[in-house]
């Protein structure tokens, strides 16, 4: 006994150090492993609360910015909506009936106080959350295209697992054919993006555009990613394709974030497929 | 005492908030961050009680990835540097026992000073991104931020203690 007490008496600060270590491993490990660190995250009252004064100084700098892509986005959807109008010449026989519209996804408004690029895995904390309804594994939009999905949440913070981390997988595919494939980051360019697992019968060119897949319950289909910059095709296989994105994410102001109204329903069905 | 303890706690907040406020978001030739909160554990005090400091720096560090939401990376190799700082203080002076008490790092020569905080600087970083990519295969990239990285840490830390305290 008196051996074990002299072992723990000389070598305190030791066990301390390696205490604390396994505390710090333990957080790293946890952060690397699972989908949602539960303790170490910065969608907490005192980080969220800084962000957010912050942010709210920086704001002032990019309200020009920010003008120009709320017109930018006006002239996008304006211009689908003329698309729309062109349409068959049946407007003689519309009836007016509530029930024939379904709503399928609801958009909430966001602002990112706090934007990482240049690390190997990043993330975005958010000024919003459980109090305006955001949960675990929604998807994150802006005008341009695709940010993340949103990792914790707390009472008024969230953080997203940008795209440009080593854990984000989104579905992606071709707008001009229906190939799929799956965009990932390989930690190099902020502004360039990889695409694996597209098919070999896929026919690629240098400038297609590339938008959601809408094949998980996160993203609608048809949001915008970027275009394909360049690829390699070799033995039968394409090798590495690089996508620009569309979107700065170096620089983020006002987003929005993504609900699916039938997401329960969609997964209990994929859940009792799988046990029957 | 007090003094000294007051001295120490706004030199944290204070390191703290400079670090996510402002230094991470620099991005020096597009992605690089200097970690300078570990000034303070270059500046703090040598005492005999050396748990306080351990605790702290563990602190320090987890602060940091509240913020940066990093897991435990930044608290793992703070906490690191902190219990290697006096080995390898001792190893640069190459005395055996020095007056703890008196210790500055305004004291001692510069290129002392200088390669006390590069080894220690280097060492945190390598253990920042081995720990951030997780993975063999991005070994280079690894080393390459680390370099590049500590590089910069390093100019910024000499210039802000030479520019914050006072020489002895």
């Amino acid at each position: 006994m008196q051996q074990i007490i002299y072992f723990i008496r000389k070598f305190r600060y030791f066990l301390l150090f390696i205490i604390l270590e396994i505390f710090a491993f333990y957080f790293t490990i946890q952060h690397h492993t699972y989908h949602k660190s539960k303790f170490v995250n910065s969608a907490n009252f005192i980080t969220g609360g800084i962000y957010n004064k912050v942010n709210s100084i920086n704001e002032f700098f990019h309200l020009k910015h920010e003008n120009q892509l709320l017109i930018e986005e006006n002239t996008r959807l304006k211009n689908l909506l003329e698309r729309k109008l062109n349409s068959p010449n049946d407007k003689i026989f519309l009836i007016e009936d509530s029930t024939k519209y379904f709503q399928k996804y609801n958009y909430i408004l966001g602002k990112v106080i706090n934007n990482n690029f240049t690390k190997r895995d990043n993330y975005l904390t958010l000024d919003k959350g459980i109090k305006n309804g955001l949960k675990n594994d929604l998807g994150v939009v802006n005008s341009k295209g695709v940010i993340g999905v949103i990792k914790n949440v707390s009472t008024n913070y969230a953080t997203v697992l940008s795209i440009l981390n080593s854990n984000s997988k989104i579905n992606v595919r071709l707008k001009n054919s229906n190939h799929f494939g799956t965009l990932v980051w390989n930690g190099k360019d902020s502004q360039i993006l990889q695409i694996i697992d597209i098919p070999r019968q896929a026919i690629l060119k240098k400038g297609d555009t590339i938008i959601t897949g809408g094949k998980s319950a996160i993203f609608p289909e048809g949001i915008l990613v970027g275009v394909i910059k360049d690829f390699h095709f070799d033995n039968n296989q394409y090798q590495q394709i690089n996508v620009s994105l569309f979107n700065d994410m170096t620089s983020l102001g006002y987003i929005q974030i993504v609900k699916n109204l039938q997401k329960e329903e969609q997964y209990q069905l994929e859940q009792t497929t799988i046990n029957e | 005492m007090n003094k000294l303890i007051l001295i120490n706690i706004v030199r944290f907040i204070s390191l703290v908030l400079l670090q996510v406020l402002v230094l991470n978001q620099i991005n020096f030739f597009g992605h690089l961050n200097p970690l300078v909160y570990i000034v303070w554990v270059f500046l703090f005090p040598i005492r005999k009680n050396k748990a306080t400091f351990l605790i702290l720096s563990f602190l320090l560090g987890i602060s940091i990835d509240f913020f940066s939401n990093s897991g435990g990376i930044n608290a793992a190799a703070t906490l690191f540097i902190a219990y290697f700082r006096l080995p390898i203080l001792k190893l640069i002076l190459r005395k055996s026992d020095f007056d703890f008490l008196l210790f500055n790092i305004r004291g001692i020569t510069f290129s002392k000073a200088f390669f006390f905080i590069f080894i220690l600087t280097f060492i945190h970083h390598f253990i920042v991104f081995t720990l951030e990519y997780f993975s063999f295969n991005e070994f280079s990239a690894v080393f390459y931020n680390t370099i590049l990285t500590s590089i910069i840490t390093i100019i910024l830390s000499i210039l802000g203690i030479i520019l914050f305290t006072k020489k002895k």
